[in-house]
C-alpha cells in the first residue's frame, strides 16, 4: 500500500532535522549518554510524553545491556522492536452487519474519516449507510452529504438541532430493512470534559446497542496527530463513556507525528486502526506499526 | 489551596532539607527544575522551548533570597511563574483598525483549528464595539465550509459574502468591494485550513495578502496542540508575518503549553482565547492564568500570595486531605465560603479555583448575596446534618428553609451545589496526569 511511502514522506520532513543526529549516533555505534539524550529528545519531540519516553529508554538500555550490543544495526533493530511491541498490530476486523461510531473532540477529522471509511468499505464490496448524527455544528450534515456522494453511499440526515439518537435510530432501521453491511455514525465534536455532551454520546451508544443487538459494534476515537498530551485524557474519558475499540490518527501528512498514541497504547492498551494522511478520499490507511516507527526514528 | 498541587509538593519535598536557609543554591534549583521540566513537557511546551526556559529561570533563581512568607518550593514556583507570565506577554486583546476602511482581518491556520467558529466570535465582539462586520467565505476546499460560515454569520448577525468555488484572491477583493459599497467597516476573511508545509496553499494565503490590504493576520491554533506547534507557528509567521495568535478550545482540560511555544518562536501577541462553541465564547488572553494552567496548578498560583494572607495553610492542607478521604462536608463548604469572602472579589477568585472556570460557574456569575444566603442555610443546619448531608430529607430541608427564611428550593440548590463542588474537586484531585 501507499501507506509506507506516504507516511514516510510526511514524517521525513521533521526526521531530516531531528532524526539525523540519532542516525549518526547509531552509525557510529556509540551508545553513551549523548545517544540516550538524543533519543529522549526525538521521542519527546514526537509527543510520546515523558512517562512513556522514560519507559522506552529504560527498556532499550536493558536490552542493550543484557545483550552487550555494539552493532549499530542490531541496536537500531532493538529500538524498533521496543516501539513496535508497544504499538502492537491489531486490525479493526469487523464482522457484518456492523455499526461503527466515530467520536472525538472538535475538528480532529471525524467527518472526513467517515467519508474515507465509507470508501474503503465500498471498495471491499460492502454496502454502507451513513448516519449524520452531528446535528449540532453548522452545516455538519451538508459536509457529510458531500462525502456520502463522493463515496456513493446512502446517508440519513435530519435537520440541524434535532436529536442525534433519532438519526441513528433511523439509519439502523434503514440498514436492517435493506440488509446494509455497515452503518457509519458521525457524531458532533465534543470536548471530553463536557459532561452533558458525553452523556449525549452515551445515549447514542445505548440506542445502537438496543436497536441493533446483533450487529458488530466498533467505537472509534479520532485523534489529530498535532495534538499533544491531552490526547491521553481524551481517550481515557471517551473510553470510559463508550468503550473505545480503536483510534484513527489523522493529519499525519503534516509534520506532527502523533507519538502520543504510544503513550495511549502503553497506558490503556487501545490500538491505532487507521491513519489519515490527507484530505482526499483515499487518504486513509490501515495502521502499520513498522512503518510508523520507521517514520519516527 | 497550594496543597492541591503535586508540583508544589514535589518541589517542596526537594527543598524539605534546606528549610530556613537563606538563599536558593544551584544544586537544589537544578533538582527542582527537573520537576518543572516534566511539568512543562506534560503541558506540551515544546522540548527546546522548555529547555531554554529552564536555563533562564535557573539563572534567575540562583542566589535568590527566600521570602519569609514562602517555602523554598513556593519561592521557586513563584519565580518560574513570574518568568512564564513575562514570556507569555501581556493582555493585548485588541484588534487594530486600519486608517483606510474597511479593516481587513485574515484568519489562517491548520485544518480543524476552529477558524470558522472564531470568525463568528470576532464578529460578535467587534459588533459590540459598534463595528459593521462582513464575513467572507474564502475556504473553497472543505465540503460545506461556505455553508457553515453562512450559518455562523447568521447567528452572529454579521454580513456574509461568498462567490462559491472561485479564486480565493478574487473572492477576497470582491468581498472588500462589497463591504465598501454596503457600509461594512470590517471584513473577516475565513480561509481554508492548510498544512504549513503545503507550499501551494501557503502561497495562496500570501497572494490573498498581496491582493487585499490585510491589516490583521491572525493565526488560529488549537490549544491542545503538542510539540509541533513551533513548526506550525514558525512557518505561518515566516510566510505571512502574522499580527497575532488566537488559541481555541481552552474550555477543554488541556494545559495549553503550545501557547508558550508559539509565543517563544514568533514573539507575536496572543490576542484572544476561545472557550466554547457559542459565538460569545471569546475571552481576552490572560498571561497569568495561562502560566498557572501550563504549570498544572489551575490558577492556584496567582492565589499563593493572596492565600498567604487569607487562607491559613493548615486549613488548606486539611481541606485537601478531606477531599482525598472523601469526607468533605458542608462544614468545609461553609469554611470555603468564608475564606473566599476574606479574599476579595468573589468573581475573580472563582476564576482562579482549579477547574472552576471550566465548571460553568462562569455562566452564572457568583454573587455575594447568594453566598450570604448559602451561609445562612448551612448555619441553620444541625451539626449532624452538616457532617452528613446525606440525611437531609425533605422534612429536614423544610425546617432549614424556614429557619433561615428561605424556600426549600434554595436549600435544594445549595445541596446540589455542594455535591457538584465535592464531585468536581474529587475529580480534579484524581484526574490522571493532572498534578492537582
Ligand atoms: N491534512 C489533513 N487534513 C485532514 C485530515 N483529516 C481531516 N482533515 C481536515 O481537517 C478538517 C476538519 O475535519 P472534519 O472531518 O471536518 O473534522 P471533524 O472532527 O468532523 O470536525 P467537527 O465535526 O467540527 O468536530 C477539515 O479541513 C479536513 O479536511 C488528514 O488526515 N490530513
Ligand atoms: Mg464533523
Amino acid at each position: 500500500m501507499g501507506f509506507f511511502k506516504k507516511i514516510i514522506d510526511g514524517l521525513k520532513k521533521t526526521k531530516q532535522q531531528i532524526g539525523f543526529k540519532l542516525n549518526e549516533l547509531f552509525k557510529r555505534g556509540i551508545f553513551d549518554e549523548d545517544f540516550y539524550d538524543e533519543l529522549e529528545f526525538i521521542l519527546l519531540s514526537s509527543d510520546v510524553g515523558e512517562e512513556t519516553t522514560v519507559d522506552i529508554i529504560d527498556q532499550l538500555r536493558e536490552r542493550m545491556r543484557t545483550d552487550r550490543v555494539s552493532d549499530p544495526n542490531k541496536a537500531y533493530g532493538y529500538l524498533r522492536d521496543v516501539l513496535s511491541d508497544i504499538l502492537g498490530d491489531e486490525k479493526m476486523n469487523p464482522s457484518y452487519p456492523c455499526v461503527i461510531m466515530v467520536a472525538g473532540v472538535n475538528g480532529v477529522g471525524k467527518t472526513t474519516t467517515i467519508g474515507k471509511l465509507a470508501n474503503i468499505f465500498v471498495k471491499q464490496g460492502k454496502s454502507v449507510v451513513i448516519a449524520a448524527a452531528d446535528t449540532f455544528r453548522a452545516a455538519a450534515s451538508e459536509q457529510l452529504e458531500v462525502w456520502a456522494n463522493r463515496a456513493k453511499v446512502r446517508i440519513i440526515m435530519h435537520e440541524e438541532g434535532s436529536d442525534p439518537a433519532a438519526v441513528v435510530f433511523d439509519a439502523i432501521s434503514s440498514a436492517k430493512s435493506k440488509g446494509t453491511d455497515v452503518v457509519l455514525v458521525d457524531t458532533a465534536g465534543r470536548l471530553h470534559n463536557k459532561k452533558n455532551l458525553m452523556e449525549e454520546l452515551k445515549k447514542i451508544n445505548r440506542v445502537i446497542d438496543r436497536e441493533y443487538p446483533n450487529a458488530d459494534r466498533k467505537n472509534l476515537i479520532v485523534l489529530d496527530a498535532t495534538t499533544g498530551q491531552n490526547a491521553i485524557a481524551q481517550v481515557d474519558i471517551f473510553n470510559e463513556a463508550i468503550d473505545i475499540d480503536g483510534i484513527v490518527l489523522t493529519k499525519l501528512d503534516g509534520t506532527a507525528k502523533g507519538g502520543v498514541v504510544l503513550a495511549i497504547k502503553h497506558d490503556m492498551d487501545i490500538p491505532v486502526y487507521y491513519v489519515g494522511v490527507g484530505e482526499g478520499i483515499d487518504d486513509l490507511m490501515e495502521f502499520d506499526a513498522a512503518s510508523y516507527v520507521e517514520g519516527i526514528i | 489551596m497550594a496543597a492541591f498541587s503535586n508540583l508544589t509538593d514535589k518541589i517542596n519535598h526537594i527543598f524539605s532539607k534546606l528549610k530556613n536557609r537563606g538563599a536558593l543554591t544551584e544544586l537544589e534549583i537544578k533538582q527542582a527544575m527537573r520537576e518543572i521540566r516534566v511539568a512543562l513537557l506534560e503541558a506540551d511546551v515544546n522540548f527546546t522551548v522548555a529547555k531554554d526556559f529552564i536555563n533562564q529561570v535557573t539563572e534567575l533563581a540562583i542566589g535568590e533570597e527566600i521570602l519569609k512568607s514562602l517555602t523554598p518550593g513556593q519561592q521557586v514556583i513563584k519565580i518560574v511563574n513570574e518568568q512564564l507570565i513575562k514570556l507569555l506577554g501581556s493582555t493585548q486583546s485588541k484588534l487594530g483598525v486600519s486608517s483606510k476602511l474597511p479593516t481587513i482581518i485574515m484568519m489562517c491556520g491548520l485544518q480543524g483549528a476552529g477558524k470558522t467558529t472564531m470568525c463568528g466570535k470576532l464578529a460578535v465582539y467587534l459588533q459590540k464595539q459598534g463595528k459593521r462586520v462582513l464575513l467572507c467565505a474564502d475556504d473553497i476546499y472543505r465540503p460545506a465550509a461556505i455553508k457553515q460560515l453562512e450559518i455562523v454569520a447568521g447567528k452572529a448577525k454579521a454580513g456574509f459574502f461568498e462567490m462559491g468555488q472561485s479564486n480565493p484572491c478574487k473572492i477576497a477583493s470582491s468581498a472588500v468591494a462589497y463591504a465598501e459599497k454596503n457600509g461594512y467597516d470590517t471584513v473577516i476573511i475565513d480561509t481554508a485550513g492548510r498544512l504549513h508545509i503545503n507550499e501551494e496553499l501557503m502561497e495562496e494565503l500570501k497572494a490573498i495578502k498581496r491582493t487585499v490590504n490585510v491589516y490583521e493576520t491572525l493565526l488560529v491554533v488549537d490549544a491542545m496542540t503538542g510539540q509541533d506547534a513551533v513548526n506550525v507557528a514558525k512557518a505561518f509567521d515566516e510566510a505571512l508575518d502574522i499580527t497575532g495568535v488566537i488559541m481555541t478550545k481552552l474550555d477543554g482540560d488541556t494545559r495549553g503549553g503550545a501557547t508558550l511555544s508559539i509565543k517563544a518562536v514568533t514573539g507575536k501577541p496572543i490576542k484572544f482565547v476561545g472557550t466554547g462553541e457559542k459565538t460569545e465564547d471569546l475571552e481576552p488572553f490572560h498571561p497569568d492564568r495561562m502560566a498557572s494552567r501550563i504549570l498544572g496548578m489551575g490558577d492556584v498560583l496567582t492565589l499563593i500570595e493572596k492565600a498567604q494572607v487569607a487562607i491559613d495553610e493548615e486549613q488548606a492542607l486539611q481541606m485537601a486531605k478531606k477531599l482525598k478521604e472523601s469526607t468533605f462536608d458542608l462544614n468545609d463548604f461553609l469554611q470555603q465560603f468564608e475564606q473566599v469572602a476574606k479574599m476579595g472579589d468573589i468573581n475573580d477568585i472563582v476564576g482562579m479555583i482549579p477547574g472552576a472556570s471550566r465548571l460553568k460557574l462562569g455562566d452564572k456569575k457568583v454573587d455575594e448575596a447568594q453566598i450570604k444566603r448559602n451561609k445562612a442555610i448551612i448555619q441553620s443546619m444541625t451539626k449532624e446534618e452538616r457532617a452528613n448531608p446525606k440525611i437531609l430529607n425533605y422534612s429536614r430541608r423544610k425546617r432549614i428553609a424556614s429557619g433561615c427564611g428561605l424556600q426549600v428550593q434554595d436549600v435544594n440548590r445549595l445541596i446540589k451545589q455542594f455535591e457538584q463542588t465535592r464531585d468536581m474537586m474529587k475529580k480534579v484531585s484524581k484526574t490522571k496526569r493532572l498534578p492537582f
